[in-house]
C-alpha cells in the first residue's frame, strides 16, 4: 500500500473522530442541567425577556436542528460566543493561547534532553545502580501532585531563593523563558518518568536486536553502533508516547497555569467553569481535542518518516 | 507466548517484592488512618481556635495550625477518609464496567467491537483532565460528580488494555480446548479469558489510582472536587496557598500525604508489573 492512500485513509477516520468530537462538545452542553440563559439573564428576569434570548440563541429549536447549526457554524469557525466577555470564543482562545503553547514548547525542551540522558545512562546497565536509582526518583516524580509542587518551588525559589518569579508571563521571549522556568520545570517533572522507562525499555531491547549484532560483525565502532543504529531504532515507541502525553501535558499545563497565574487557556477554562460559561468550556474541549487529533497525526506522520517499514 | 498456562496465575506464587512491601505498609497505613481518623486525631479538625492562628509546628500542633487556627495534622488525617474513598470509588467503577465491555468487545469482535473502537477514537482525542474538567463543570463542582466523570472518561482506558489481551487470548489452544468441549461462551469468557487477562490491568489500575488521587487532589485545589470546609488534601493546599509566605506548613503536609499515598499505589503497581515480567520470562 503506498504513502498515499494510507494517508487519504487515515484522513477519512480522522474525519469520522471530529464528527464525534463536534458530537461530544455539543452535548456536553446541552445536556447539563441548568440552563445557560437564565444564568446570563439572571434568575428573575421576566420569562419573556427569557424566552426572547432563547430564541436570539437559537435554543428554542429542536435539538437535531441546534446541532446542524452548531456544525455549520463550526465549519465557518465558529465556535461559540462567551456568554461573560460577549465576544466569539475564537477569538478569545487566540488571545489566550500563546502562554499555553510557549509553555507546552518550553516543557518539551527541558523534557526531550533529559528523557535522552537519563534513559540512555539507565539502559547502559539494565538493573544496576543508575537504572535503579532513576526508576525510583521517576516513580516519586508521578507521585507528585504538579500543583503542590509548583506552589512548594516558588516559595523555595521564589520567595525564599528569590531566584525566580512566581507568577505571570513577562515581555518578550527572554522575559517567558524566565517567567515560565518554574511552571515548566514542574510539569517537566511529571513527564520525564513516564518518557524514560518507555526509551530505556527500548534501548536495552534494542542492545539485544539482530541488526545489532549484524553491525558489530561488520566492525562498527560501539558509539558508532549506538548513535547509527541502537537509538534510531529505540525513538519510534517514545515518539508515540510522547503523542499520547501531549494529551496529558495540557491538562497539566491548566493546573500549572492556576498555580503561576500564567494567562493561559487553563486559565481561561478554569475561569470559564466557574463562571459557567459553557460554550467556553465547550468551545476549548473543542480545540483542546482537535490539537489531540492533529498532534497524533504528526506523530503517525514523523513515524513513517523515521521508519519506512510502518505505513499508517 | 505468554499464558499458556490456564490457570488463573497473578496471585499464584506470589512473592512480595521490596517495593510491594513498602507499598502494601503504606496503603495499609492510610487505610488504617482513613478508618480510625475520629481515634487517631488529637483534636477536631473543624475547630477553629482564634487564638492559635497560622501556629507554626511544634509540640502541641504537630503539622502546625492554619490561618483559622485549625490543626493541620488532624485535618490531613480526616482528609485521608476522602482521598482514599476517592482512589478506591475513582478505580473501580471504571475498572468493572471496562472489563466488561472489553471482554465481550475482544472475544465476540464483530459490530459490537467495531462500535467501541471508534467510540474509543473518540474518547481518547480529548485529553483526559480537560474531558473530566468539563463534565465535571457542567454537572457542577463536587465529589459525586467528580467520581460519574471519572467513570465516564475512565472505563475506555480499561476495556482498550483487556480487549487487547483477549484478543492474543481467544486464539490459545486452552481456550480452543474448552470451545471443543462445549462450553458456554459465557463460562470460557468468565473461567478462562478473564483470569488470564486480567493481569496487566491490574497493574495498570494502580498507576490508575495514583492519576484519580492526583486528578482528585487538584479538582480539590481547583474548587471543583470536594468543597470547603471538608479537610480534602487538594482543598487544604488551595486554602493554604494564600498563607503559603507565613505558613509553608498549611500547604506542606497535604501534599507529602499525598505524595506518600501516590507513591504506595506506585511502587504496588511497579511490584506487580515486576512479578508479571519475572512470570512471563520464567
Amino acid at each position: 500500500m503506498n504513502v498515499l492512500s494510507a494517508l487519504v485513509r487515515r484522513l477519512l477516520q480522522l474525519i469520522g473522530v471530529m464528527i464525534g468530537i463536534a458530537i461530544v462538545s455539543f452535548l456536553m452542553v446541552h445536556l447539563a442541567p441548568g440552563d445557560p440563559v437564565s444564568l446570563l439573564a439572571g434568575d428573575r428576569t421576566n420569562p419573556a425577556v427569557i424566552a426572547g434570548i432563547r430564541h436570539q440563541y437559537g435554543l428554542d429549536l429542536p435539538l437535531w436542528r441546534q446541532f446542524i447549526v452548531y456544525v455549520g457554524n463550526l465549519m465557518h469557525g465558529d465556535i461559540g460566543r462567551s456568554l461573560r466577555f460577549q465576544q466569539p470564543v475564537a477569538e478569545l482562545i487566540v488571545r489566550f493561547m500563546w502562554p499555553t503553547l510557549f509553555l507546552t514548547g518550553y516543557v518539551l525542551c527541558l523534557a526531550i534532553p533529559s528523557t535522552m540522558a537519563l534513559a540512555v545512562i539507565a539502559a547502559r546497565r539494565p538493573g544496576g545502580f543508575a537504572d535503579q536509582t532513576i526508576r525510583a526518583i521517576g516513580i516519586v516524580g508521578l507521585a507528585i501532585p504538579v500543583f503542590w509542587l509548583g506552589i512548594m518551588m516558588s516559595r523555595l525559589f521564589g520567595v525564599t531563593l528569590g531566584w525566580f518569579p512566581v507568577s505571570g508571563y513577562g515581555v518578550g521571549v527572554g522575559d517567558h523563558l524566565y517567567h515560565l522556568f518554574l511552571p515548566a520545570l514542574s510539569t517537566a517533572i511529571w513527564l520525564v518518568p513516564v518518557l524514560t522507562q518507555s526509551l530505556r525499555a527500548a534501548l536495552i531491547d534494542g542492545t539485544n536486536a539482530d541488526f545489532v549484532t549484524a553491525a558489530r560483525a561488520q566492525s562498527a565502532s560501539e558509539r558508532e553502533i549506538f548513535w547509527k543504529t541502537i537509538l534510531p531504532n529505540s525513538v519510534l515507541p517514545t515518539l508515540n508516547l510522547l503523542g499520547v502525553m501531549v494529551a496529558f501535558l495540557i491538562g497539566g499545563a491548566i493546573i500549572v497555569e492556576i498555580v503561576y497565574a500564567v494567562p493561559g487557556l487553563g486559565s481561561l477554562m478554569i475561569g470559564a467553569l466557574l463562571g459557567r460559561d459553557y460554550y467556553v468550556v465547550q468551545g476549548l474541549a473543542l480545540v483542546f481535542a482537535m490539537a489531540t487529533v492533529a498532534v497524533t497525526l504528526i506523530v503517525d506522520l514523523l513515524t513513517a518518516f523515521i521508519d519506512p517499514r510502518v505505513r499508517v | 507466548m505468554m499464558n499458556i498456562d490456564p490457570d488463573p496465575i497473578p496471585i499464584r506464587g506470589f512473592r512480595p517484592t521490596v517495593s510491594n512491601a513498602i507499598a502494601i505498609a503504606i496503603l495499609g497505613g492510610w487505610l488504617i488512618v482513613a478508618l480510625a481518623a475520629r481515634q487517631l486525631a488529637p483534636y477536631d479538625p473543624d475547630a477553629v481556635d482564634i487564638l492559635n492562628m497560622l501556629a507554626p509546628p511544634g509540640a502541641t500542633h504537630w503539622f502546625g495550625t492554619d490561618q483559622v487556627g485549625r490543626d493541620v495534622f488532624s485535618r490531613v488525617l480526616f482528609a485521608a477518609r476522602v482521598d482514599v474513598f476517592l482512589c478506591v470509588s475513582g478505580v473501580l467503577p471504571p475498572l468493572l464496567i471496562g472489563t466488561g465491555v472489553g471482554l465481550v468487545s475482544g472475544y465476540f469482535g464483530g459490530a459490537i467491537d467495531g462500535l467501541f473502537m471508534r467510540i474509543y477514537d473518540l474518547f481518547v482525542a480529548f485529553p483526559f483532565f480537560v474531558l473530566v474538567l468539563a463534565i465535571v463543570g457542567v454537572l457542577g463542582p463536587g465529589l459525586v460528580n467528580f467520581v460519574i466523570a471519572l467513570t465516564l472518561v475512565g472505563w475506555v482506558s480499561y476495556a482498550r488494555l483487556i480487549r487487547a489481551q483477549v484478543l492474543s487470548i481467544r486464539e490459545t489452544e486452552y481456550v480452543q480446548a474448552a470451545r471443543c468441549l462445549g462450553y458456554s461462551p459465557a463460562v470460557i469468557v468468565t473461567r478462562h479469558v478473564l483470569p488470564n487477562a486480567i493481569g496487566p490491568v491490574i497493574a495498570y489500575a494502580m498507576s490508575d489510582a495514583v492519576l484519580v488521587m492526583l486528578a482528585g487532589a487538584s479538582f480539590g485545589f481547583l474548587g471543583m472536587g470536594a468543597q470547603p470546609p471538608n479537610a480534602e488534601w487538594g482543598v487544604m493546599i488551595a486554602d493554604g496557598q494564600a498563607f503559603v509566605q507565613q505558613a509553608w506548613w498549611i500547604c506542606l503536609f497535604p501534599g507529602l500525604a499525598a505524595v506518600s499515598l501516590g507513591l504506595g499505589f506506585a511502587f504496588l503497581g511497579d511490584g506487580i508489573g515486576q512479578i508479571q515480567r519475572r512470570q512471563v520470562t520464567a
